[in-house]
């Protein structure tokens, strides 16, 4: 066992937001290892479908970090290769009903209220923006600001641009143990291949963000909520923007354990159509449940009748992180001096992890952050410190291929 | 006459599902049988379209009379209403649901009709697919899989080409030169990339298992009767030819299967029938949760008991599934399946035959692993790549664009590198490249194997109407 040279910072967890951390850290100036047990994109960022999105996120500080994240992404869009397939596309959530529609153009109008682009959809307008759309549906909003990546390769060329800016990737070396000095301060990570010694560690572990933080000795109540995507074969352009139903807005900020499907349909620059999203809290069941599938097939083909007669070629699950309050936790931990926090970001990882990098760097750097972290602060749920820094080997992060 | 909800339901009518179906028929439970294909037999019994006229369809066969001793079983069951044999029906996945067991299946004449059947257990006897090892020139037309060669001539009687060489590894080449070879083809050669002392070194084993040695020397005394040469320690790295094969190079392999410069000799022949073994084909397995382990061979097989129960409870798996072993293992592991679901379903002591089909499973599972063992690729078979070789085929994904994403991007297990790549994403969805994008993204080890939850191609809107049936 050997120990490397002293870093400013030691990023846990290579997917989306860790990525991220390295990047803007680096960038800043910092002497930056990322560390992960797995690959690059192991866990739930290999799972995305990418979304980048502010239609989705009703007014309040989640909304405020999308809408600074989606600048970051258009800047890192400017940046990074074209490999990452970033394009702002643009959402448009349509209404089924009066009711419904209703309900959207009252959150359409905060969201404006709090500087969101939206545009109104009359009926008759839908068809020039989406001609398989199916009919009789009652209007809709347009969000030019929405956008989408694959997320996988986001991640792999954040890091490897951080590594180019003087980063260190450490794959495949799993974190055992988080080191504290006398004073219970954080000085480093321990992992199988030597210890990475560093004043500031950061917890962006995704759906193991509560047990890394057990490691560093504090409670963060992070869950899955699963979630299944269903892949069509490869079809010609017939979907041109992310489009979704209004009711899904609903099911991503609800609290509820039961299952929720609405459609979320895109396609995607090699062809194959996403459709999702399903919502259950289910522990981390890696088992197929038609149940779910049949019914995101059921609600995409209702949304997009033409989609019937595609083949469905592939379906997949990913584990969101959740938090209960549905905001991620980004910031230090009060608790523990040196440990920052940048996970639970629930369905919305890759379309805030630049604005979470950012808040981050700043609180590591002792700056003041773009905008007020005070909600996202990793401590609001209560418990105290609790236990014990445990040295026994974190779950990994990565989960199981799509 | 049974329903859609059986004592038993069996996945694959190819040797061990229609041993296992046949034997629970026996007595008397009620048995689904559900197959992908139109006539039972799976890949091994695979026989003649009707239309082509064969008169002697047992010529291509070894054990055709038991084959047909399983079919006159399976008639007298459907008959008497014992058994119900779904055939042209796809699993597309299977799921449990309190008790029962689900079944998913795609039917009808364009495959998009909807069929949901329900069991109290499930064997699994979906076999195995060929493992492809991907070289320079593979893509090219007239390169076709060993096993792909043979079930041509048994279902079309049709051959690849006049002079065929026969390449990769496994005893299965050497049953394809003999098919091809008596079947009319020219074959210069048989090029096996591991060598078959190593089984020498397995006294025991072999002694055991004195039917696999006698079908050795008949096979290599079939084969030097044709004049085909065996060339050992070696392997294809390149094919000649633009439109088509014209020939290839044949180079030396080390120990490690890297190939020896300076060694490549050239033969001429229009098709090449290339094969690396087996692959079980486990998605449905998968997809209910059932744990897995690595065989000799490098693969991910079912972890299953003596009793060839899965980790998951009320499901059985036999033949290919639970590690490569041929016919033989296939129809007593069919059979011993069999005889612990019925003894799950009618409870009672264990006949006496399961204590001698225990033994006799060991016994073949000894030998199937000194195989496995034998022929596993050796890690220096990426070596035999250029960069621009395609390794997936479906998305056109070379070997240079694995590496990049390995070196340059992180990738560090298949899953990420498909993220990366696309390899694996296409029509096939990594069937055919798994194995060598499993090897070229690294360190394989452990890594859980590449999971399907739909094990084929499912129509949108028959997926749409499956929620329906699953909640009735």
């Amino acid at each position: 066992m050997f120990t490397r040279q002293p870093l400013d910072v030691v990023v846990v967890g290579a997917g989306v937001v860790g990525a991220a951390c390295a990047y803007y850290a680096t960038r800043s100036g910092l002497s930056v290892a990322v560390v992960d047990g797995g690959p690059v994109a192991g866990g739930t960022t290999g799972a995305g479908e990418g979304n980048l999105l502010v239609s989705d996120k009703p007014p309040g500080p989640e909304l405020d970090l999308a809408l600074l994240s989606a600048s970051l992404w258009r800047e890192l869009s400017e940046v990074l290769p074209r490999a990452v397939e970033y394009e702002q596309k643009g959402g448009l959530v349509v209404a089924a009903d009066g009711a419904s529609l209703a309900t959207l153009t009252a959150t359409a109008a905060g969201q404006s209220a709090s500087g969101v682009r939206t545009t109104a959809v009359a009926p008759d307008e839908l068809p020039d923006l989406e001609p398989h759309l199916a009919p009789g549906l009652t209007g809709g909003v347009l969000y030019p600001e929405d956008a989408q990546v694959q997320p996988a390769l986001a991640a792999a060329h954040l890091i490897r641009a951080a590594r180019d800016a003087g980063a260190s990737p450490h794959l495949g070396e799993p974190v055992t143990a988080v080191l504290t000095g006398p004073t219970g301060a954080v000085r480093g990570v321990r992992t199988p291949a030597g210890d990475l010694l560093a004043p500031a560690v950061v917890n962006a572990t995704g759906v193991g963000g509560g047990e890394f933080a057990a490691l560093a000795g504090v409670e963060l109540p992070v869950l899955p909520r699963r979630g299944f995507v269903l892949v069509t074969e490869p079809l010609p352009p017939l979907i041109r923007h992310k489009v979704y139903a209004a009711e899904y807005v609903a099911d991503v900020s609800s609290a509820s354990a039961a299952l929720q499907t609405s459609p979320v349909v895109e396609g995607t620059p090699a062809g194959p159509v996403l459709i999702g999203a399903s919502r259950e809290r289910v522990g981390f069941d890696r088992t197929l449940s038609v149940p779910v599938i049949s019914r995101l097939a059921d609600a995409a083909a209702a949304l997009f009748p033409v989609l019937g007669s595609a083949r469905v070629m592939r379906a997949y699950h990913g584990f969101r992180p959740y938090l209960p309050d549905h905001l991620p936790a980004i910031g230090p931990d009060r608790r523990v001096s040196g440990l920052f926090h940048a996970c639970g970001h629930e369905g919305a990882g890759i379309g805030l992890a630049p604005a979470t990098a950012a808040l981050v760097t700043a609180a590591i750097r002792g700056e003041q952050p773009p905008l007020d972290a005070e909600p996202f602060r990793p401590d609001r749920f209560g418990a105290g410190t609790g236990q014990q820094p445990r040295q026994h080997p974190a779950r990994p992060t990565r989960q199981e291929p799509r | 006459m049974p329903s859609d909800h059986g004592d038993v339901a069996v996945v694959g009518a190819g040797p061990a599902g229609l041993a296992a179906a046949v034997t629970a028929a026996d007595a008397g439970l009620d048995v689904l049988l559900v197959d992908a294909a139109d006539a039972p037999g799976g890949q091994y019994y695979r026989a003649p379209a009707p239309g082509l006229g064969a008169i002697r369809p047992e010529a291509l066969h070894h054990g055709w009379s038991t084959f047909t001793a399983l079919t006159a079983r399976l008639a007298r069951h459907r008959d008497a209403g014992r058994l119900r044999h779904l055939t042209g029906h796809q699993v597309w996945a299977a799921t449990r649901t309190g008790d029962d067991r689900v079944l998913h299946a795609l039917t009808g004449p364009d495959g998009r009709e909807g069929v949901t059947l329900r069991a109290r257990r499930l064997v699994l006897a979906t076999g195995a697919v060929e493992r492809q090892l991907p070289f320079p020139g593979w893509t090219l037309p007239g390169v076709v899989g060993a096993a792909g060669a043979q079930a041509m001539l048994k279902s079309g009687l049709v051959l690849p080409g006049r002079r065929v060489v026969v390449a990769g590894s496994g005893p299965l080449l050497q049953a394809v030169a003999l098919t091809l070879a008596r079947a009319g083809a020219q074959v210069p050669a048989l090029v096996e990339a591991a060598g078959y002392r190593a089984y020498g070194r397995a006294p025991l084993i072999l002694a055991a298992n004195p039917d696999r040695l006698a079908e050795g020397a008949r096979h290599r005394a079939g084969l030097a009767r044709f004049g085909v040469r065996m060339l050992t320690h070696r392997a294809v790295t390149a094919v000649h030819g633009t439109q088509r094969v014209e020939g290839v190079t044949v180079s030396r392999l080390d120990r490690a299967w890297r190939p020896v410069p300076g060694t490549g000799r050239r033969i001429d022949c229009d098709a090449l029938a290339v094969g690396h073994g087996l692959v079980p084909q486990l998605d449905l397995a998968l997809g209910l949760g059932c744990a897995t382990r690595t065989d000799a061979d490098g693969s991910a097989v079912l972890r299953l008991d003596e009793d060839l129960r899965t980790t998951v409870p009320g499901v059985w798996a036999a033949g290919e599934t639970g590690g490569i072993g041929g016919v033989r293992l296939a129809l007593a592991e069919g059979e011993s399946a069999a005889l612990s679901v019925i003894a799950d379903a009618r409870g009672g002591r264990a006949p006496a035959r399961v204590a001698a089909l225990r033994r006799h499973r060991r016994r073949m599972r000894g030998f199937a692993a000194l195989m496995g063992a034998v022929h596993r690729p050796g890690p220096g078979w990426p070596e035999w790549l250029a960069p621009d070789t395609e390794v997936c085929r479906c998305e056109e994904v070379t070997a240079g664009a694995i590496r990049t994403a390995v070196d340059e991007l992180g990738a560090g297990d298949s899953r990420t590198a498909k993220l990366l790549t696309r390899a694996g994403m296409g029509w096939c969805q990594g069937r055919t490249c798994g194995f060598a994008v499993r090897t070229l993204a690294g360190p394989a080890a452990d890594t859980p194997p590449d999971r399907r939850p739909l094990a084929c191609p499912v129509p949108l809107s028959t997926l749409a109407r499956a929620v329906r049936s699953e909640d009735a």
